[in-house]
């Protein structure tokens, strides 16, 4: 496990290469359902504003 | 030929229903595509003969850059769609993409980074192909800026659709960079003429991987276009009628 981690001495460079790349698309993830749910938010607001209107 | 369904694409309500629809069938394959390549990259693969357990950051900085330019193709040919055919929903797309590709380029330049370091001696050059790549996210951040740069959202459409078109002449520069100047960067070894460089134990890993992050692509861009074209609509009634259903 312990030579796994240490990457035949590479670990300084392989591991954060492949945190970065994670972490850019976990936030992918989260990024793209914020702005749908923010969305979905201003649209429920708006409806509903519409609709006490009529 | 018919063009209905590209006529039925065009419409907002429609697009909005079938990206709903159709994010998971992409985003449970590329899930389980991105977790089997990258333990196949990681454990399965044999390290290489010259780089030792170094080499396995191609696995992440490979699908990295192929999305940079991948996302940025779709983001030109979706910005060249919207201005031909004055389609919002295309602009929409274009917009949508632009986060997605800037974010990846950044993987792709981190990631090589920290490649050269161990391999090349050094972090950063001034190269062709390491240029190139930080002008995309340049190109990336620009066409997002104007976007952001304009309160009217047809002609912050028409400006940033402008500079994603032109700037799509950058993405052949990118991929022939290492064969047409004197690189330090290494030659293609996937997508090129022939056979790959690369045996099957090390290259299927690989593979996997891209199409893994070309489903992820199109499953976020799904999710972010609904985002999209549900503000562009904002005065639409049909959002109504489906945010009621």
């Amino acid at each position: 496990m312990s030579a796994f981690l240490d990457m035949g001495g590479y670990a300084a460079f392989v591991w954060p290469a492949y945190l970065v790349t994670l972490a850019v698309l976990v936030l992918n993830i989260i990024w793209a359902r914020k702005s749908l749910a923010r969305a979905l938010q201003a649209a429920r607001r708006r409806t509903a504003a519409a609709g006490e209107d009529s | 030929m018919r063009w209905t369904w590209f006529h039925r694409l065009a419409s907002p309500p429609y697009l909005y229903a079938l990206a709903a629809r159709l994010t998971p069938w992409f985003a449970w394959p590329a899930a389980l595509l991105i977790l089997g390549g990258l333990y196949a990259g990681l454990v399965l693969a044999p390290p290489d003969y010259q780089q030792g357990e170094g080499f396995r950051i191609i696995y992440v900085h490979v699908p990295s850059a192929w999305m940079s330019l991948m996302v940025y193709v779709t983001m030109g040919v979706a910005a060249a769609v919207g201005l031909i055919w004055r389609m919002k929903v295309a602009h929409a797309v274009a917009a949508s993409c632009a986060p997605i590709g800037a974010s990846f380029t950044v993987a792709a330049l981190v990631t090589g980074s920290l490649w050269g370091k161990p391999m090349w001696g050094t972090y950063w050059v001034w190269d062709p192909r390491l240029t190139s790549e930080l002008i995309l996210l340049f190109l990336y951040l620009g066409f997002m800026g104007l976007r952001a740069g304009f309160d009217d959202t047809q002609r912050a459409d028409r400006s940033a659709a402008l500079l994603a078109i032109v700037g799509m002449v950058n993405v052949p520069i990118i991929h022939y960079s290492v064969i047409w100047w004197n690189s330090l960067h290494q030659g293609p070894s996937v997508m090129r003429l022939g056979k790959p460089t690369m045996p099957p134990a090390m290259l299927v890993p690989l593979l996997v991987l891209l199409l893994g992050f070309t489903l992820f692509f199109a499953a976020v861009l799904l999710v972010r276009v609904r985002a999209e074209i549900l503000q562009r609509e904002r005065a639409a009634r049909w959002i109504g009628e489906t945010l009621r259903a």
